[in-house]
């Protein structure tokens, strides 16, 4: 049995017909080869797999494709026009927020989120509101300065 | 400014922040089928049938095999050791369990299917008959009687029985001394946690043979115990690949029985087959990290001079023995007891013992950070014996400046340090007199700062990093070399493509062996290329732990280009009409010494090379080097860590209020990397100290296998770092560097527990375990009281 879903990502409308167990972060990744966003526990404790939907941060392993129908979500490859970078992007680059970068996405997605509310978050702020994403490169510390930043450049 | 030394960003980042970057599961083949491996939910069974028809049934299966299957065909295998101790049982490990499993989590089949789903679906549906029988978890009590035996090969769980030291030395210290100061600890079982769960992806061609692509730390060496033991193909057959990695920190340098199943039966089918562990799955079968029980003491004289250490210790190897497990717990750990301390005497006796659990293998620090634990808990004890302020008691004992090269007690040769400016710099940046003082007054008036309790912890650690020579690691039982690779290749313009041996997963090699090549060959940055990951592009590599990839990596390249520019400085000379001997090479020119103007530019010179119209009789045309290097050392960071901690005493809770790190990695290459390299070394030592902890219970479940059980750090329970460093440079190999990737994590445990104690020191607490629960704080504060 498979059900057809209407899904807009990253601007592109997708018609697909899924099967209804499929969790949203595999149709991404295996529908519509869309990678960028990870998975790390598939139990919705790590923040590897965080995409934005419908304007709210959601855990991509945690939603089922079919849940998304008629939502719009932007990944990780949509969160800037091609060739270009998203403030919080250059600010994890020049930060060195990342080091083998596979919770990065997830991290980026999430920090959007905040920033998205709380324009400029304090530091406590910014690591109570990474709670859900974890990493275990960097010991956080400059990822909070990158977002620090990207705040400070008015992201 | 200079390219070496500076903090260049990473140009590995901009397809990891745009989501480009290709991990292992972002990978697909024509045809590819999905594994599921079928594991036990048992620490120890027999396994008494296996029925695979109804999970054969299932729509999109595409075969299941069994341990046998394996065992009977021509390409099985087993899973080896790479590291020998004498008189080490070695079980064997075969690649699927075929008559016992020894471990949750331990695999017994596996399922081929169409898609992830259903090969999920049909692992279910496989129905095995296991006779449970008793485990044994604990790795002391495992060699005591009426243990469950692991192996019939090694009675009494012991795998190995290791010792180091003059132990009558020791003994005699201990009867001459005015103090003693004795230890037990448990050193608590962490789980490696990459937030990448660990897969490959294989793929059988007749005429081609076996690409493995896999998340690893080392490919070649992976290729190399696969070629051996494991899937019985010759090595020049099979290609190892390691994409984008999601961190390792030991966890992918192993080889795991998963990489050859799933080879196996690419070969078996045909067909591409690609395995990605759940996160739980991983959680049962990454090879864990620590889980020591130690006895430990310290003498000391009446002049507050350390006289004698000794240490007895039982370490877990799990239910098999992982790739490097037995130099964890014996190289890597006693021979760094003499820590940054003159002690005249010193004896470590290990027992390696195997338990029904997930193997045992290095883990970020391997070794040193148990050795490390042991020795500054044990500083603290005695400063507190002796009545001294531990920073004191530290200074009295370090090793002197001018002592260097130091022997130590325990096989080291200490090539470099001076211990005591690391020291002042760390107390000076924490106000470290102000805190003794803020402390005295806190308890003097308590209730003031809502009666919270404030600690201060110092470690004063030593690393070896760059473990070498290979002839002395291969006399220890390294049954590998531990040199590294690069091949320096020059193209007739001038750009350079560099094939290094140290495969990175997060550390950043492709912007810092580009710096080392641009400083040295005076070319722009953007000319070089860096190439690792791969054996069929890559000579050979041994690949990145250890702290190794600077000293060892970092040097090869260095003798490469040595090579380069002695082949161009032959043409150059050819080319001007002069002797060898009065050329120069200089940002990135070729000149005749005391000669203005005379000289030939890199360009020239690599085009020469390559067009050959004029080269020196004899010489061979091209511009590439390839070096193996093998250091003549170990090289040996070293620093100080304070923690500053404030303990509730109502709720037993810790809040890390400062760190300080200041660490002496000697020349830095690039500082960026190096500060973010502490800060992830010591959220991943905090972790452990404060929140992490593999536990099995009795049953040998290992009940912390998913995230909403394993305390892994998150942002808001950690601190921003404050970060220093001296610079004590390697004096043994040509960078001068010595490596900072596990420095964080071996110093911040003993930092925090020893802050931890000294907050609760009012309570009589002399230790306690890791990691500092707050029920295990508030139950030593409250002694026999219910919570
Ligand atoms: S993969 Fe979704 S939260 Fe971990
Ligand atoms: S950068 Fe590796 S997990 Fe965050």
């Amino acid at each position: 049995m498979s059900v057809k879903i209407e899904v807009e990502v990253n601007g592109t409308r997708h018609e697909r017909e899924v099967d209804p167990r499929l969790l949203l972060v595999h149709f991404l990744r295996e529908e519509l080869s869309l990678t960028g966003t990870n998975v790390g526990c598939e139990t919705s404790l790590c923040g590897a797999c965080t995409v934005k939907m419908d304007g709210l941060t959601v855990k991509s392993c945690t939603q089922l494709a079919v849940q998304a129908d008629g939502a719009s979500i932007t990944t990780i490859e949509g969160l800037s026009p091609e060739g270009e970078l998203h403030p919080l992007q250059q600010a994890f680059w020049d930060e060195h927020g990342l080091q083998c970068g596979y919770c990065t996405p997830g991290m980026i997605l999430a920090a959007e989120g905040l920033l998205a509310v709380n324009p400029s978050p304090g530091e406590s702020e910014i690591r109570e509101s990474l709670k859900g994403n974890l990493c275990r490169c960097t010991g956080y510390h400059n990822i909070v300065k990158a977002i620090q930043s990207a705040a400070k450049g008015g992201a | 400014m200079a390219v070496l030394g500076s903090s260049i960003k990473r140009r590995e980042d901009p397809a990891l922040i745009t989501g480009e970057g290709k991990y292992i599961d972002d990978l697909t083949l024509p045809g590819m089928t999905w594994a599921a491996i079928v594991r036990s939910p048992h620490a120890h069974a027999r396994i008494k049938s296996i029925d695979t028809s109804v999970a054969k049934k299932t729509v999109g299966v595409v075969a299941i095999f069994t341990g046998k299957d394996i065992a009977d065909s021509e390409h099985g295998g087993v899973v080896p050791v790479g590291w020998l101790l004498p008189d080490l049982k070695t079980p064997a490990h075969p690649i699927l369990a075929v008559d016992k499993v020894r471990h949750v989590g331990d695999g017994v089949a596996v399922v081929l299917a169409e898609d992830r789903y259903t090969a999920h679906d049909a692992a279910e549906q496989v129905e095995i008959d296991y006779e449970p029988l008793e485990a044994a978890v604990d790795p002391k009590a495992a060699t005591e009687e009426g243990a469950a035996l692991v192996h019939e090969e090694a009675p009494n769980n012991i795998a190995f029985d290791w010792e180091l030291g003059d132990k009558e030395k020791t003994n005699s210290g201990f009867a001459a001394a005015a103090h003693t100061v004795a230890l037990d600890l448990r050193n608590n079982r962490i789980l490696p946690f990459a937030i990448e769960p660990r897969g490959c992806l294989a793929h059988y061609d007749k005429n081609r043979g076996l690409t493995l692509r896999m998340t690893s730390q080392n490919p070649h060496v992976h290729r190399l115990l696969l070629s051996l033991a494991s899937i019985a193909l010759p090595e020049h057959k099979i290609r190892v690949i390691a994409p984008e990695v999601g961190g390792g920190f030991g966890s992918k340098i192993h080889l795991y029985p998963d990489e050859a199943i799933v080879s196996w039966c690419a070969i078996r089918t045909g067909r591409p087959v690609k395995w990605i562990a759940t996160r739980s799955e991983g959680s049962t079968t990454d090879a864990h990290g620590r889980d020591h029980v130690t006895h430990a003491e310290l003498a000391i004289d009446g002049d507050g001079k350390i006289s004698g250490l000794r240490a007895d210790t039982h370490a877990a190897m799990g239910a098999y023995l992982s790739t490097f497990a037995p130099a964890v717990p014996t190289y890597l750990h006693g021979t760094l007891l003499s820590g940054q301390y003159d002690i005249p005497a010193i004896y470590v006796h290990v027992t390696g013992t195997f338990t029904n659990t997930a193997p045992v293998d290095a883990v970020r620090g391997a070794g040193r950070p148990e050795a490390t634990f042991i020795v500054e808990r044990l500083m603290d004890l005695g400063a507190r014996a002796m009545g001294l302020d531990p920073a004191e008691f530290r200074r009295r004992n370090f090793v002197s400046a001018d002592a260097f090269p130091y022997q130590t007690q325990v096989a080291l040769a200490y090539d470099s340090g001076n211990y005591e400016p690391a020291l002042d710099k760390a107390l000076e940046i924490a106000g470290y007199a102000q805190l003794r003082a803020d402390q005295e007054n806190r308890r003097k008036s308590p209730g003031e700062d809502g009666g919270k309790l404030l600690g201060v912890g110092l470690s004063s650690y030593i690393e070896a990093c760059g473990i070498a020579p290979s002839a002395v690691v291969g006399s220890l039982g390294a049954q590998a070399g531990l040199y590294e690779s690069a091949k320096v290749r020059v193209h007739p313009t001038g750009s350079i493509t560099v094939y290094t041996g140290s495969s990175a997963h997060g550390q950043g090699h492709e912007t810092t062996f580009a710096q080392i090549v641009a400083e040295k060959l005076g070319v722009d940055i953007d000319a070089v290329d860096v190439i690792h990951g791969d054996t069929q592009e890559v000579q050979f590599g041994m690949g990145t732990y250890g702290s190794r990839s600077a000293a060892v990596g970092g040097s090869a390249i260095v003798r490469s280009i040595e090579k380069i520019i002695a082949k161009g400085t032959t043409i150059a000379a050819h080319l001007l009409e002069a002797a060898e001997g009065d050329i120069e090479f200089e940002k990135g020119e070729f000149r005749v010494k005391g000669v203005p103007g005379k000289a030939q530019s890199w360009g020239d010179v690599c085009l020469m090379a390559y067009l050959a119209h004029n080269l020196p009789e004899g010489l061979e045309p091209g511009l590439e080097e390839t070096s193996f290097y093998d250091p003549a050392n170990f090289t040996y960071p070293f620093g100080t860590h304070v923690a500053i901690v404030e303990v509730d005493p109502e709720t037993g809770e810790v809040e890390i209020l400062r760190y300080i790190a200041v660490d002496d990695c000697g020349n830095q290459i690039n500082p960026m990397i190096v500060e973010g390299q502490v800060h992830g070394g010591l959220a991943y030592g905090i972790g452990q100290a404060l929140w992490e902890e593999a536990v099995y219970n009795q049953a040998g479940q290992l009940t912390t296998a998913t995230l909403l059980d394993y305390a892994m750090p998150k942002a808001h329970q950690l601190p921003s770092y404050e970060t220093a460093s001296t610079v004590t440079p390697c004096p043994h190999n040509p960078l001068g560097v010595k490596g900072i990737g596990e420095a964080g994590t071996i110093a911040s445990p003993p930092a925090i527990v020893n802050a931890v104690c000294d907050a609760l020191s009012p309570f009589g607490v002399t230790h306690l375990d890791m990691p500092l629960t707050p029920e295990r704080i508030w139950r030593a504060i409250h002694p026999g009281e219910d919570a």
